[in-house]
């Protein structure tokens, strides 16, 4: 498989007044290949929003390489990486600029010089693509959380991009929004084989990538499958992540004398195990 | 007050006048405006709000409505008119009333001076009302291009107004909540001195400043990153079209000026 993104040892620390420099990325070094579904998970402060900018070029690091798309992100390319690229942002009011639904998913085509009817087409597309077709000129007041940041990814799909990056995208909507977006982001991953790197501190939205990188106090702290991740619960607690509900329960039922089988990702995968269990002893 | 108020307010609908180009609507307001003055006698004006009806009739906006919602500045032109009765001396006398005095020219000049202001009045509301602020954005921005050449920032302009239209709903929600949030601490801005009441007006405005820059950055980063570099090579999403109803009001445009030439004393 093809790489889309690599880090090499890639570190950023924000100016500060005074001397003492903390590094919010020290030294990250990860690749992500194409058609991955990738997670960054971490608390506030752990250097995993300096990640996000550094991977779109709003920051550039002081130390290593930031490759995107095999080629080196710099100043020159900054511009045509980009056009490649979407990425949708926490705050679903901050990045709607268009006046209605269908002026903000053909803002980034605007931008890339697309021709007129080429717009038309990819507009309808991209909402069809996140199922807001009938939004197509309201306004977005209008409009729950969970709309606009759908239309903020239709936006980013309009451009027809390798790689979606998803940046709290989540975080601010109630919990219908916030399923809604996911279940939107997962079939087009399924169906188009889209890139997506989300980035959250809800470890919940994590289970469903491929991958996880947990990251702390600048540093990647754990790599791995969900599986592989959530095996050292105690130590994703101790920095400050909360564990997915069914974890916590399977957790504490076995602490508490019960032998369970296996792992519980989801609450079904341990109603399933907790019903079953009595059938084999 | 504030929901009968009808400046910059538009009502939707698919009259003659809504299907208009908002280039053709502007360009006509524009010149309209400036023909309003070429009239000076009985006919002229005669004529002016005999168009400005006709107008209002096509754009199927009630009249009852419009004059409703413009009740402020129709108690201007009465005032104005009433200054124009009482202090005017000349011509013949009309009315004696011993304290006032209203002489013809008075009464002629006040008439006058009323039809001109409602007419300018009517004119531009229609143009408000029949036309959604973004569409006057673009009229806007397509008729200015030409000023570009003299260094004239047009597509910024444009787009400056466009977002600040986009987010006043934003702001609006955004400021009903802390003063929400400030009242349920007990501020009070609804009793008090003026003085008390301008002074508890700060704890809403200063929020809502902080926040209002913040949402400003996050829009910028993220204009940004899809890949806004300003005016050039830019295409657009809005496309205007001028249709045969835009040249038909052009040429209406240009008869009417031409008879109110012909027309004036």
């Amino acid at each position: 498989m093809k790489e889309i993104l690599s880090l090499e040892q890639v570190s950023y620390s924000y100016p500060t007044d005074d001397d003492e420099v903390v590094k919010a990325i020290d030294g990250v070094s990860l690749s992500v290949k194409d058609g991955e579904w990738i997670a960054i998970v971490g608390h506030n402060g752990s250097g995993k929003s300096t990640m996000a900018k550094l991977i779109i070029g709003l920051l550039f690091p002081q130390d290593g390489v930031v490759n995107v798309f095999n080629e080196q992100l710099t100043n020159e390319n900054l511009w045509d990486i980009r056009s490649r690229l979407g990425i949708v942002f926490q705050n679903p009011d901050n990045q709607f600029v268009g006046s209605t639904v269908q002026d903000d998913v053909a803002f980034a085509l605007e931008n890339n010089g697309i021709p007129f009817e080429e717009m038309v087409k990819r507009v309808h597309e991209s909402l069809k693509q996140v199922k807001m077709s009938e939004f197509l000129d309201h306004e977005p007041h209008h409009l729950s959380g969970g709309q606009k940041q759908r239309v903020a990814i239709a936006g980013a799909l309009a451009l027809r991009p390798n790689l979606l990056i998803m940046d709290e995208a989540t975080s601010m909507l109630d919990p219908q929004g916030r399923d809604e977006v996911i279940r939107i982001v997962q079939e087009l991953k399924q169906r188009t084989g889209l890139t997506v790197i989300s980035i959250t501190h809800d470890l919940e939205e994590a289970l469903l990538a491929d991958r996880i990188f947990v990251m702390n106090k600048g540093k990647i702290l754990q790599t791995g499958t969900p599986d592989e991740v959530f095996k050292h619960g105690e130590q994703l607690e101790s920095i400050g992540l909360d564990m997915p509900f069914a974890l916590r329960v399977s957790e504490l039922l076995r602490k508490n004398g019960l032998s369970l089988e296996g792992e519980h990702m989801t609450e079904e995968e341990l109603v399933n195990e907790l019903w079953t269990s009595h059938f084999k002893m | 007050m504030l929901e009968k108020m009808i400046f910059g307010r538009y009502i939707p609908g698919d009259s003659f006048i809504h299907k208009l180009d908002p280039r053709s609507k502007l360009l006509f307001v524009l010149f309209f405006v400036v023909a309003v003055f070429l009239a000076n006698n009985v006919a002229t004006y005669g004529l002016l709000l005999a168009f400005t009806l006709f107008v209002i009739f096509i754009s199927r906006i009630r009249l009852y409505f419009l004059l409703n919602g413009l009740k402020p500045i129709l108690i201007l032109i009465i005032f104005t008119f009433l200054m124009h009765i009482i202090f005017t001396k000349e011509g013949t006398l009309l009315v004696d009333l011993k304290i006032i005095k209203i002489y013809e020219e008075g009464l002629r000049q006040g008439i006058f001076i009323s039809i001109r202001f409602l007419v300018l009045v009517l004119m531009t509301s229609i143009l408000t009302l029949t036309t959604s602020p973004i569409s006057i954005t673009d009229g806007m921005e397509d008729l200015l291009n030409p000023f570009k050449r003299f260094k004239l920032p047009v597509h910024e302009l444009a787009l400056m107004m466009s977002i600040s239209l986009r987010f006043i709903p934003t702001l609006m929600d955004e400021t009903d909540k802390i003063l929400k949030a400030q009242l349920a601490r007990g501020s009070d801005i609804s009793t008090g001195s003026i003085k008390q009441r301008i002074r508890a007006v700060i704890p809403l405005l200063v929020p809502l400043f902080v926040s209002a820059f913040k949402r400003a950055e996050e829009l910028a980063i993220a204009m940004e990153v899809r890949g806004y570099r300003g005016g050039e090579g830019r295409t657009r999403y809005r496309q205007l079209t001028w249709g045969s109803r835009d040249t038909i009001s052009m040429v209406l445009l240009v008869m009417l000026i031409g008879a109110l030439y012909l027309l004036k004393g």
